[in-house]
């Protein structure tokens, strides 16, 4: 089967100039015939919903969280990246797209990107006008900041909170459509199925979480706003709520799946500290701008320093390996996410690992305080500070810069990481692949639509820092009011959608029927402890680094895992009522099946490339090897027969006509 | 629940009038202090004219009406409150350590308040009560004239022990009901600022022990002194 | 570490709910709070019981999802931390936790320590934002200047995450620190300040049809807060609601 991305013809500047200027529209006593649900309210569901109830499309909005503001994007902590050139340092929409796929690995979709690039700019306008509260300097304008992987401050930010509160601002946006009753607000609600009829998605069926309560909700199109999956690794910067299930069920009503395996891995997050573990945290990769990364460069001091004999504050410079300096000198600290991430696991493979696993590097911010309070010395006119002062001024500075990620560090693992270095590891953070869409963001089923991180189409195989939240809001406020005219054209005399047909009617019963089977295996084990043992078989075999024999075994285990659930797990009380456990039994089955996918995908992708790295395919140095020759395209899977080992692979090649694909290097 | 819209009935309006109230009432405690200096000080005549003017003055008596609605606002306003606030938790905690985050005054405004009702209930009728309508004895100023006495009245009254410190504990009372209450009629109304707020919590402090203390130290001197 | 857990159980909204002791054993001093319910939840589901219901989702103290009343305050006694990033360390060996849900008229219980806070979400729908639409057309960012400190003291006022302590810790239950820090928010702001009478006085309206209580200004909120939100914004929406109350 051939799929068609429908990208604009001309050149890669004018695509959507000329799109907007032709895409049909429905007029405005139309909207009002027309019904759209939207399935998750973070950055790109919020924003989604408000815009459409604006133009005067009939919204209902479901969150599976007790409110709306609750969705995971509020978690981002960086910043949103647009292409402003506010700082005069170069900057431009064609500077950004190129770094988008360039930092992708040359996997993404040009046109998507440019066009990506070219709404960034409206966005912020757009938050702003919104009352978004971003850093601004003492001039009164705003202010940027520097992310990784690029030469340009384009990042806007509001201290480590962006993504709170531009959540906060689609979610005052979406709040005012509900007050004007254009918006209905599903609270606690789950969508367990989507319904077909006549080859178009028509509805869902969406659970209220707190009667049990299957219900029908049809509509002309349904948008899929409903985030990543990498809680497929059970461990993960991610809500726990956060899952697949939405995408998954779209997935097996004929929604391909596109490149499932990308994942992105970020390199700075809190060490596993036991196996109580439920989340890992995410310090922000602006503590790289200052900390430098290094383990013991032998392997007798880091066993002194795991077994508590040696503090790493004790161990003198020549014997501590500032890796990432040493392997990448030009980029140093700062290079991208999955390049850091591989360097830190290669180190602790080897033996140099610090914490009592041995699974943590060090982020040091002792030669920054050093830095910053010889500075400080140097403009108080302090020429004979001693040591103490120094490093007491050194240490204001850095507090002022990251105190609040400091903090949160020391909540957690009881550290005071001035005085000490910071342990990190990397975990996993946000999957590039996803629903396969269209230029219209539309799937392969028609009427059904995948924004934000749901979707595939605008990081390739690695996601550049602040570029999330960039997408999200891009998707939900300036791409999908006009991508969904062209589907919906042709329904302005289709009237409103009945519930009562045999499709709705059979979708119903499945969801139920999948539920009681899960309550009638009469096992003894908790659903957690499934997901913490897929978890493990993701992160060995198809985490930072896969090869094709671990893959194999993994989807054996995989298979195995998901046939022992069905009979194994222990789910108590009812259908009828809230019943917690139960709706993450489904969420966990889902991840069963999708776990399975990612490994097929990971094996069959013979390349490394971004946040995929197989160790089959690497220089002797251990760089990532691409194959652009055989593997320059995205990776469709099509389920057949319910069952994710059977699926078939369809490919979109990716022409790259605007930027040349070259060996990413950073050394 | 509090029904009411704009400067009536809104949980905010009923506090700007707590704290207009309460701060009006504030300013008729220090003028009745300094009226009282004389008890202390033993000047009988002193304490009679005082008593006259305050009670026959024209503006005197104006001001006094305000101040009667002042007193029943406050305490109409403050039960209002104590029966919304007490509304907006049905189920009670099990275990509530409001001392960890809160003051013991801030908590406790309207047990205190109620305190303070039943001081002044008290305080009206043995003394504003029989000024207005009960027999006094009267007393014959330098001049002639012919005074109430409620000089000799009060001064009696403090000559038991159990009414001595009973306007002492009142008057402690009062003083925590202060504590809390003075700085915080300024939030209630808005009256904040990183420079003079500060100043308002040191004035607050110093007016709550202040105040009650010199009120508390005239029945003790009489008593002391008899 | 071993400690002896009193949890508040209550099977439905209407339902009589009671406390109910479990001891709990082996529990790591590294684990967070609300792991270290999820460890007992394993070992009720185990045993055929049914797992105590709380609210969670991002575990990192920023979605304002998780919302434990712990021996007597709100996310228990660490300061600027929600229960999901308080950790056991906190306590003391044999400790006996006390953990109740959030008590208010207008967030009622659902299920155990569940409760419904949709209240809040009733009052920013009453005036939480900025009317205006989406477009490709508004002026530039910066056509718009916003003196940094204005900027920097909305954001401490944005930061709220909703999680509600701020009610569960009031002796009145009151709602003031949460609907003050939206109306501080945009008071502070200039796009916000065009709507700004209508709007504190239409949150204020809802807040008050919530059935939330009044506020004594007694500062316990803001201790309690795990923004760190001040009550210097309680002072700013007193000055706001008279001033729209006079004009």
């Amino acid at each position: 089967m051939k799929v068609d991305a429908r990208i604009p013809q001309g050149p890669i500047a004018d695509k959507w100039t000329e799109y907007k200027g032709h895409v049909p529209l429905v007029s405005p006593a139309n909207k009002r015939r027309i019904d759209i649900i939207v399935v998750g309210t973070g950055l790109a569901g919020s924003s989604a919903a408000a815009s459409l109830a604006e133009l005067g499309y009939n919204v209902k909005a479901f969150c599976f969280q007790d409110s709306p503001r609750r969705a995971h994007s509020i978690a981002a902590q960086g910043g949103i990246n647009a292409a402003k050139n506010y700082q005069n340092d170069g900057d431009s929409t064609f500077r950004l797209f190129y770094d988008t796929v360039k930092g992708g690995d040359y996997r993404s979709r040009e046109a998507n990107v440019h066009r990506l690039a070219e709404v960034s700019a409206s966005i912020i306008d757009q938050c702003v006008a919104q009352g978004v509260p971003f850093a601004r300097d003492y001039g009164g304008q705003l202010d940027n900041r520097s992310f990784g992987g690029v030469q340009v401050s384009r990042t806007f930010y509001a201290k480590g909170q962006t993504g709170q509160q531009l959540l906060l601002g689609a979610y005052s946006a979406l709040s005012r459509q509900i007050a004007k009753g254009r918006v209905k607000m599903y609270n606690r609600h789950e969508m367990v199925d989507v319904v077909m009829v006549d080859g178009k998605a028509r509805g869902i069926i969406a659970k209220d979480l707190l009667t049990g309560q299957m219900e029908r909700h049809g509509a002309h199109a349904v948008l899929l706003c409903t985030g990543g999956y990498g809680n497929v690794f059970y461990l993960s910067t991610n809500a726990m709520g956060s899952n697949v299930t939405a995408a998954w069920k779209a997935h097996k009503k004929g929604a391909f799946m596109a490149n499932p395996c990308f994942t992105q891995i970020h390199p700075t997050c809190i060490p596993l500290s036991g196996d109580h573990q439920s989340k890992l945290t995410l310090m922000s990769e602006s503590l790289r701008n200052d900390g430098r990364i290094w383990v013991p460069a032998r392997k007798e001091d880091a066993l002194a320093i795991r077994e508590g004999r040696l503090k790493p504050t004790d161990l003198p410079e020549e014997l501590r390996d500032y890796y990432l300096e040493r392997r990448y000198p030009a980029f140093g600290n700062l290079v991208p996410r999955d390049v850091a991430s591989r360097a830190a696991k290669e180190r602790c493979d080897e033996g140099h690992g610090v914490n009592a696993t041995g699974e943590a590097v060090y982020l040091d911010f002792a030669a920054a305080i050093e830095r910053y309070g010889k500075e400080q010395a140097t403009l108080k006119g302090l020429h004979h500070a001693t040591v103490e002062e120094i490093q007491t001024m050194g240490t204001a500075i850095v507090e002022s810069k990251y105190g609040n990620l400091f903090q949160m560090y020391e909540k957690i693992t009881a550290n005071n990481p001035y005085l000490t270095p910071m342990m990190i590891y990397p975990a996993v953070h946000y999957t590039m692949g996803g629903l396969w869409v269209d230029y219209n963001l539309m799937t392969t089923v028609p009427g059904l639509f995948a924004l934000g991180e749901a979707n595939f189409s605008d990081h390739g195989a690695n996601r550049l820092g602040a570029s999330a939240l960039m997408q999200g809001l891009a998707d939900g406020y300036f791409v999908i009011p006009y991508t969904i005219g062209e589907f919906l054209a042709d329904d302005i005399r289709t009237g409103s959608i009945s519930t009562d047909s045999p499709e709705f009617t059979a979708a119903e019963k499945s969801a139920t029927d999948r539920q009681s089977a899960l309550l009638n295996a009469k096992g003894a084990t908790p659903v957690d402890v499934f997901h913490r043992r897929l978890g493990k078989i993701m992160w060995d075999k198809c985490g930072m680094a896969r090869n094709a024999q671990g893959l194999q075994e993994a989807i054996a285990e995989i298979r195995k895992l998901r046939e022992e659930f069905y009979q194994e797990v222990r789910i108590p009380g009812k259908a009828e009522g809230l019943n917690v456990e139960l709706d993450k039994a489904g969420r966990v089955a889902d991840f069963l099946e999708l776990g399975e996918l990612m490994c097929l995908d990971a094996l069959a992708r013979e390349e490394s490339c971004g946040g995929h790295f197989r160790e089959e395919h690497q220089s002797p140095e251990g760089e990532a090897l691409r194959d652009d020759a055989r593997f320059a395209h995205v990776a469709l899977w099509e389920q057949v027969q319910g069952d994710p080992g059977q699926s078939i692979r369809h490919v979109e090649e990716l022409v790259f006509e605007n930027v040349k694909l070259i060996t990413r290097s950073y050394k | 629940m509090a029904t009411g819209k704009g400067l009536f009935g809104s949980s905010i309006a009923r506090k700007y009038w707590m704290a207009l109230t309460g701060l009006f009432l504030c300013s008729f405690l220090v003028i009745h202090l300094l009226g009282n200096i004389p008890l202390m000080l033993g000047h009988q005549d002193d304490f009679n004219l005082y008593a006259r003017f305050m009670t026959t003055f024209p503006v005197i008596k104006a001001v006094s009406y305000l101040l009667y609605a002042s007193f029943v606002v406050h305490a109409v306003d403050g039960i209002l409150l104590m029966r919304q606030n007490a509304a907006a938790r049905p189920v009670k905690y099990a275990a509530y350590n409001g001392a960890a985050n809160a003051s013991w005054s801030s908590r406790n405004m309207g047990l205190l308040g109620v305190f303070t009702l039943v001081f002044i209930v008290v305080h009206l009728k043995s003394f504003w009560y029989e000024m207005h309508f009960g027999k006094i004895p009267v007393y014959i100023y330098e001049d002639g004239t012919e005074l109430k006495d409620l000089y000799t009245l009060t001064v009696t009254a403090f000559q038991e022990l159990w009414y001595t410190v009973f306007y002492v504990v009142s008057m402690a009372l009062l003083g925590l009901h202060l504590w809390h209450g003075f700085s915080s009629a300024f939030q209630s109304l808005g009256l904040t600022h990183p420079k003079y707020t500060p100043m308002i919590k040191i004035a607050g402090a110093f007016f709550a022990l202040v105040i009650p203390a010199v009120f508390a130290a005239i029945p003790v001197v009489i008593y002391l002194a008899s | 570490m071993n400690f002896i857990l009193k949890i508040w159980r209550q099977s439905g909204p209407s339902e009589a709910g009671q406390m109910v002791t479990y001891p709990v054993s082996h529990v790591s001093q590294d684990m967070s709070f609300l792991e270290m319910i999820d460890e007992l939840n394993i070992d009720l589901i185990q045993k055929g019981e049914e797992p105590v219901v709380f609210d969670h989702d991002c575990r990192e103290g920023i979605c304002g999802m998780c919302s434990l009343f712990i021996n007597g305050e709100a996310h228990g006694p660490g300061r600027a931390v929600t229960t999901c990033q308080l950790h056991m360390r906190e306590f003391k060996e044999g400790d006996v936790i006390t953990i109740e849900p959030w008590r208010a008229e207008a967030f009622p219980v659902i299920k155990d320590l569940m409760v419904d806070r949709t209240a809040f979400d009733r009052i920013i729908q009453a005036g939480g934002y900025v009317s205006v639409n989406t477009s490709g057309n508004i002026p530039d960012a910066n056509a718009l200047l916003v003196p940094k400190v204005d900027a920097d003291a909305a954001f401490d006022a944005a930061s709220c995450i909703g999680c509600g302590a701020c009610v569960a810790t009031c002796k009145n239950a009151s709602a003031m620190l949460f609907v003050s820090a939206k109306v501080s928010q945009f008071a502070l702001l200039p796009q916000g300040r065009v709507e700004a009478a209508e709007r504190v006085q239409n949150m204020v309206r809802q807040m008050d049809l919530e059935g939330f209580g009044s506020c004594t200004n007694t500062g316990a909120c803001e201790v309690e807060c795990p923004a760190g939100i001040s009550i210097e914004n309680i002072a700013r929406m007193n000055r706001e609601f008279l001033k729209a109350s006079l004009g």
